[in-house]
């Protein structure tokens, strides 16, 4: 609206945006400021907002009784290493999606998408047992095939859609420059695809960071990401709301940071294409 | 741009893509169909033999299984509800003139990044704990009993965790559909005389119309394999059992391999239905 | 050097027939314009030419051999595309550099060669900025030079100069002429204005449907068009058709006279008609008189000739500039 919007009515928006913005967010804050808290603390009541012995005490009893690194680094490398795959996987698939198309290939993109579209349960069994014959239950590895199978579809999308916006007679002209098909797509296609690419790397490792199926039935004490070790925090002894929060914050951190980054992509890569 | 040379060379670059999806459709699902034709029970004798559609029979006669449906829907329909609602109201006030938009944004995008296990769990202990959370605090400081959220409204508790994990992606959506919107028909519906909420309802409802529907389809089909929000709160128990999550159990927990399967055919079938739907959408979109 | 010829060539997009057989020989050297409407296939020609599309059937030769199945970084031909396909990540050196580092020249030889399309293109001032800080028109000579670079047997041209503004349009064309004279390379030029056309061709293909209606110099196709299309489509403004009476009189089912052949007179002449609009550009007058028995008619007339709306005129045109087209629009 070009005509001008009154002071009054500018802050009216304001303070009912940041009202229902600080509403929606305040589990999270809280959660934060809880794991600064001592546990006695954190269930006093009335509730201690801001005024109350900070501490550092949770994150280090975390860490040493259980040993968080360990399922912060299988998170790390179960959400990457299906990320990266997935992308080695999917960008030849793109590519020859967005620029040699046939008359199959939006059929395929489409049964592509509905694999995603399966439910977990109905292949649970299966999976489950595939894995034990194959000796991938509860190993980083078993986990980053599935996780990289499920995001697939997801990661193929995204990269089409981000080459099809690349201009096709831009490819053509390294043709005619003599470029063969692995120098077309080393020195045109991937400099001009790299926000692209980057994007769906972030959204991607988002996504499988926070999986909470396979990760939790699939894996036990040594493969078990941190979705499954919060999980563990669901029948606990004694006093613990103080842990779950540092151990909670700990694990969401990186990825509200990431996640702050990704609007964008998020609406990309989960309604297909079909919200512009 | 399309010829013979580039052509073969893209069926090849497509094929592992394919392979491997291909694979991980068909092999597990195979196999699911496959024991759901058998008695199969691994704590008690294994594979028994043939039973035909006995599993599929049993699996809907079954006390558990319409409850499980009233469930489903009752959370399905409650989430989607509330989030399509108040999606929309919060993406038009996103989208008026304000300062610091950019921070209400991320505030309000939040909660859809944190994983399901940490939001049912400090809901459950933080908020909900009829003694220590926060709720309860509230209440006894109106002077009210707290209420055991899990175990007295268990639905309404899951469905509210839900719905703030997936506010925000309606939200999203809605505010992405809404900015498309093109100002110039805001304006010359005033024009022609149109209050505010005839410019709601003949301007922007229809539309958002589209968006709505992507949003509640992509969020039933989410919506219908919750798990985590389940499993760490009530473990199904207090009416909150979900047909998946009655999959599950009769899968994993009792071990029922055949009848799990017949429930997980089910359930594919269900997930294929407004998948269809969902892919005509997308592909009225796609201009391959 | 540069000589290409189409034999036979057809090209078909799943059923659709867009190109129908084409026979053409182009001649090293020539500066060849491909013409036609939206949809008549001049593009689809050039980047089959090109090598882009694969032909449905036919065989394209270059130089003499068969270069139907060979790619297109192979046949040592250059294009420049319409929207100059740049690339955005490279600067203007990268750009043009490109395609020597294709060939594996040496680092030595691509600088001099950069530096040599540089200067012949007035390109040093911002040859190590990018594509996007460019102007049109300095893109556009980027897209030149990358091409030039290459020493290529022909130049293709597809609409270089459609999203440019009119003014820079006329600047280019020179430029592109004049370039013509120094390289003495074919260039074939694919373009839909056809003033480009007529000022910048040797020969001119008028296409129209996938299907070839005339070849020939510009002068050939203004004097002596073949049908009534290519009558209609080259001369601008267009040529003026009668059919009816007076096409009667004249012999023939249609008969067609451009407006700079028919004389203007306020008091005598073959025909009275009566002034509609009329376009006042100066250094001519383009009058749009509805003529009793014959149609509304645009006819060029001096400047300063003072004739307006509702006015009353008199027609004479030039009885050896009528051209005479039968019933199914062939001249005859």
């Amino acid at each position: 609206m070009a005509r001008a919007v009154t002071t009054n009515r500018k802050a009216a928006n304001t303070a009912l945006a940041w009202a229902v913005g600080l509403l929606i967010f305040f589990p999270i804050l809280w959660t934060i400021l809880t794991s600064f808290k001592t546990e006695a603390q954190a269930i006093n009541d009335p509730p201690l907002f801001l005024f109350f012995d900070w501490t550092l005490e949770n994150y280090s009893v975390v860490q040493e009784r259980s040993n968080y690194m360990r399922f912060l680094w299988n998170s790390v490398i179960i959400a990457g290493g299906s990320t990266i795959l997935g992308i080695i996987v999917a960008v030849p698939a793109a590519w020859s999606m967005a620029f040699v198309p046939s008359k199959r290939t939006k059929d395929i993109l489409l049964w592509m998408l509905s694999t995603k579209m399966l439910p977990a349960v109905g292949v649970l069994y299966p999976i489950y047992l595939l894995f034990i014959e194959l000796g991938l239950l509860d190993t980083r590895f078993g986990l980053t095939i599935v996780m990289m199978l499920i995001n697939l579809p997801i990661i193929v999308w995204m990269l089409y859609t981000y080459f099809k916006e690349i201009p096709g007679e831009i490819l053509e002209a390294a043709r005619m420059d003599g470029a063969t098909l692995k120098e077309e797509i080393l020195y045109v296609l991937t400099p001009m695809a790299v926000p692209g690419i980057a994007s769906t790397l972030l959204l991607n490792f988002i996504l499988a960071w926070n999986e909470a199926f396979w990760t939790l039935n699939l894996t036990a004490a040594k493969a078990a990401p941190l979705t499954a070790f919060i999980a563990s925090y669901s029948s606990p002894e004694g006093l613990f709301y103080a842990k779950l929060s540092a151990a909670s914050t700990m694990a969401i951190a990186p990825i509200l940071i990431m996640g702050w980054f990704s609007q964008k992509q998020l609406v990309r890569g989960l309604t297909f294409g079909a919200v512009k | 741009m399309a010829t013979q040379s580039s052509r073969s060379a893209a069926r090849i670059m497509m094929a592992p893509a394919v392979i491997l999806l291909l694979g991980w459709m068909l092999v597990p699902l195979t196999m699911t169909l496959w024991f759901s034709f058998r008695k199969y029970l691994p704590l008690r004798g294994g594979d028994l033999g043939w039973v035909g559609f006995d599993n599929y029979v049993r699996f809907v006669s079954s006390s558990s299984f319409w409850p499980s449906v009233q469930t489903t829907l009752i959370i399905v329909g409650g989430v989607l509800v509330i989030t399509v609602t108040f999606g929309v109201l919060l993406a038009m006030l996103l989208d008026q003139p304000m300062w610091g938009q950019g921070i209400v944004r991320i505030l309000v995008i939040a909660p859809f990044f944190v994983m399901p296990t940490v939001s049912a769990l400090v809901w459950k202990n933080i908020f909900m704990d009829p003694v220590n959370g926060l709720f309860a605090h509230l209440w006894k400081f109106f002077g009210a009993t707290p209420v055991e959220w899990l175990s007295q409204a268990s639905l309404q508790s899951i469905i509210m965790i839900v719905s703030w994990q997936w506010l925000p992606f309606a939200t999203l959506i809605l505010l992405t559909a809404i900015q498309s919107l093109d100002g110039e028909q805001l304006e010359a519906s005033e024009m022609d005389g149109a209050n505010i909420f005839q410019r709601f309802g003949y301007v922007i409802l229809p539309h958002l119309a589209r968006a709505i529907t992507i949003v509640v389809l992509i969020q039933t089909i989410f919506l219908l394999a919750i798990f985590a929000e389940i499993f760490v709160t009530t473990g199904g128990a207090f009416g909150t059992k979900t047909l998946s999550y009655l999959i599950f159990q009769r899968v994993l927990e009792s071990q029922n391999i055949g009848l799990g399967s017949a429930g997980g055919i089910y359930a594919v079938i269900l997930a294929n239905i407004v998948a269809i739907f969902l892919m005509r959408i997308v592909g009225k979109n796609l201009d391959a | 050097m540069g000589s290409i010829t189409l034999k036979q060539v057809t090209k078909s997009f799943g059923e659709v027939d867009v190109i129908h057989p084409i026979d053409l020989e182009i001649e090293d050297g020539e500066f060849v314009v491909f013409v036609g409407p939206s949809g008549c296939g001049k593009s689809t020609l050039l980047r089959l030419i090109a090598g882009l599309e694969d032909v449905t059937s036919g065989t394209i030769e270059i130089n003499g051999s068969d270069a139907t199945n060979i790619p297109p970084a192979k046949r040592g031909l250059a294009m420049v595309f319409q929207s100059y396909a740049l690339y955005p990540h490279m600067s203007v050196r990268k750009n043009i550099a490109f395609p020597l580092k294709m060939a594996k020249l040496d680092a030595a030889e691509i600088d001099r060669k950069v530096n040599e399309a540089a200067k012949v293109l007035n390109l040093s001032d911002y040859i190590d900025r990018r594509p996007g800080q460019l102007s049109g028109g300095q893109r556009q000579r980027v897209a030149i030079g990358r091409a030039i670079v290459r020493e290529p047997d022909a130049f293709l041209f597809d609409e270089p100069l459609s999203n440019l503004d009119a003014a820079l349009r006329g600047n280019m064309r020179l430029e592109i002429s004049e370039l013509h004279q120094t390289l003495a390379t074919t260039m074939i030029y694919v373009t839909h204005d056809q003033v480009e056309a007529m000022t910048m061709a040797d020969k001119i293909v008028v296409l129209r449907d996938g299907v070839i209606e005339q070849v020939g110099s510009p002068i050939e196709l203004y004097k002596n068009p073949r049908n009534l299309f290519v009558a209609g489509f080259i001369g601008s403004p267009n040529m003026n058709f009668a059919s009816g009476k007076i096409a009667e009189e004249m012999g023939a089912p249609t008969i067609g006279i451009r407006p700079e052949h028919i004389n203007v007179s306020k008091s005598k002449g073959s025909w009275k008609g009566t002034v509609g609009v009329s376009e006042h550009l100066g250094s001519d007058t383009f009058l749009h008189i509805d003529v009793d028995g014959v149609g509304m008619l645009n006819v060029r007339a001096d400047g300063e000739i003072d004739l307006n709306h509702g006015d009353t005129a008199w027609l004479t045109p030039d009885p050896d500039k009528i051209h005479k087209f039968d019933a199914s629009g062939m001249a005859v």
